[in-house]
C-alpha cells in the first residue's frame, strides 16, 4: 500500500489549461501544466493545485466541491462537466484539456459571462408564484406527493449551464431562452402551487422559446442532475399544441390562457 | 460590480461556432444523420403520390416500379426509414408522460406501446392491401 502510494505521487499528468487574459491577450492560448497524479482527485483539485502552487495568475469559479453549487462548470476534453465530478483516473494518463464553457462569452480563463443566462431565468420567472397570496396566519399552500411528483425532477436543477454548453442551437442562436430556463418554467409550471403559468408560456412558447429546439438531446445527457430538459421542451411543445388546437378547433372551449385566467 | 464589467464587457473572448460543429461529437452527427432521413422521407412521400397517379394504368404503375432510379431510391430510402422511425420511437417517453399516482410510467412501456402500435397499423395496411392483389 505504502509503496503504490509513493509510486502514485511520481506520476504526474499533463493539463491543458485555456488561457485568455483580456489585460494581455487579443487570443486565447493553452497553458501545459505537469500536475502530480492521484487516483482521488478530481480536475478541479488538479486546478487548485495549479493555483495554489504552479500559477496564481489561473481564474476559474468553484465553491462546494460536491456537485451542489453548479459553479464549476467547464468543458474537459471537450465535455461540458462539473470539474468537481471529473476524476483525474478517467483520463490518466491521457492528458486533459480544460476550456470555459462553450458558447459563453470568456471574461477571463476558465470565467465565462453568465449574464445572458441569469437574464433567461429571470424572463422565465422562475420562482413561485403563489395562486393567490394569503396571511402566514393561514398556513402553508398544501401539496400531495403526487403533486410533488409532477414537477420534482425539474427541480433538481443548480443552474450550472453544462446543458447550454451542450446546445448546438444556443449556439447558433444566443437569443434562444435555452434547456435550464425552460425546464425550470415547465418545473413551476407544474406545481399545483403556482399561478404564472400564462406568464411563462408567454415567453417559452414564443419564437425564442421551445420552437427552436431541434430536440439534439445533448442537454439531457450531460445534466449531472438528471434534470431532463429535452423531456421539458418536449413536454411544452405537446401542451402548446394541444392549446392552439383546443383554441382554434373546439369552439366552445376555451385555450389554455382563457382558462387559466379565469380559474 | 456592474461598472466593474462593463470594461471587461469590452475585451471578452467570443469564441465562434465551427461550420463542422456536427462533426465534434458523436451524439451532434448522429442527430444530423436523423435530420438528413428526413429528405428521404419526404422523398419516399412523393414517390407514393406519383405512383397514385398511375393508379388507373396497372402497366404504367408496374413500368414506373421497375425504374432503377426508383429501385435504388427504394433501397436506399429503407434503412434511412427504418433510423428515422426508431430513432423517433425511442423518444416517445421524453414527450408522453403519463402517471400512475406517483410513479411515472416506465419509459419502457410508453415505446413498447408505441412500437406494438406500429406494428399492428402496419400489418393492418398489409392485410388491408392483399385484398386488392
Amino acid at each position: 500500500m505504502a509503496a503504490n502510494e509513493k509510486a502514485q505521487s511520481d506520476a504526474t499528468i499533463a493539463m491543458e489549461v485555456f488561457r485568455y487574459r483580456p489585460d494581455q491577450d487579443d487570443e486565447a492560448t493553452f497553458q501545459l501544466y505537469n500536475v502530480p497524479y492521484r487516483t482521488d482527485w478530481v480536475v478541479l483539485d488538479a486546478l487548485n493545485h495549479i493555483k495554489d502552487e504552479i500559477d496564481g495568475t489561473l481564474s476559474y469559479r468553484w465553491s462546494c466541491r460536491m456537485g451542489v453549487c453548479g459553479s464549476c462548470g467547464m468543458m474537459v476534453n471537450g465535455e461540458p462537466k462539473l470539474t468537481c465530478a471529473a476524476f483525474l483516473r478517467d483520463y490518466y494518463p491521457n492528458s486533459i484539456r480544460v476550456e470555459p464553457l462553450n458558447y459563453f462569452p470568456v471574461i477571463r480563463d476558465l470565467v465565462i459571462n453568465m449574464d445572458d443566462f441569469l437574464c433567461k431565468l429571470n424572463e422565465v420567472k422562475s420562482w413561485l408564484v403563489p395562486q393567490e397570496e394569503k396571511p402566514v396566519s393561514e398556513g402553508e399552500y398544501r401539496q400531495t406527493p403526487a403533486q410533488l411528483a409532477h414537477y420534482k425532477p425539474f427541480s433538481m436543477c443548480i443552474n450550472c449551464m453544462l446543458c447550454y454548453s451542450a446546445c448546438p442551437v444556443y449556439g447558433q442562436n444566443p437569443e434562444f431562452i435555452g434547456p435550464a430556463a425552460i425546464a425550470l418554467a415547465q418545473r413551476y409550471n407544474l406545481d399545483s402551487r403556482d399561478g404564472a403559468k400564462t406568464e411563462r408560456e408567454e415567453v417559452i412558447f414564443s419564437h425564442q422559446g421551445i420552437w427552436e429546439c431541434t430536440f439534439v438531446g445533448d442537454c439531457t445527457r450531460v445534466c449531472p442532475k438528471n434534470v431532463d430538459p429535452a423531456g421539458a421542451i418536449q413536454q411544452a411543445k405537446v401542451a402548446a399544441t394541444k392549446d392552439w388546437f383546443r383554441s382554434m378547433l373546439v369552439p366552445w372551449g376555451k385555450s389554455g390562457k382563457e382558462k387559466s385566467v379565469t380559474k | 460590480m456592474s461598472q466593474d464589467t462593463s470594461r471587461a464587457i469590452s475585451k471578452e473572448y467570443i469564441r465562434p461556432m465551427p461550420s463542422n460543429w456536427w462533426l465534434k461529437r458523436k451524439t451532434y452527427f448522429l442527430f444530423m444523420v436523423r435530420e438528413l432521413t428526413c429528405v428521404f422521407v419526404g422523398g419516399y412521400a412523393l414517390f407514393l403520390l406519383v405512383l397514385a397517379t398511375r393508379l388507373h394504368d396497372s402497366e404504367g404503375f408496374a413500368a414506373l416500379l421497375k425504374q432503377p432510379v426508383l429501385i435504388a431510391l427504394q433501397i436506399i430510402a429503407i434503412p434511412m426509414l427504418l433510423y428515422h422511425s426508431i430513432t423517433w420511437l425511442n423518444l416517445t417517453p421524453k414527450v408522453m408522460v403519463l402517471w400512475r399516482g406517483e410513479e411515472r410510467v416506465s419509459p419502457t412501456l410508453i415505446a413498447g406501446a408505441n412500437y406494438v402500435a406500429w406494428l399492428i397499423v402496419s400489418i393492418s395496411i398489409t392485410w388491408i392491401v392483399s385484398f386488392f392483389k
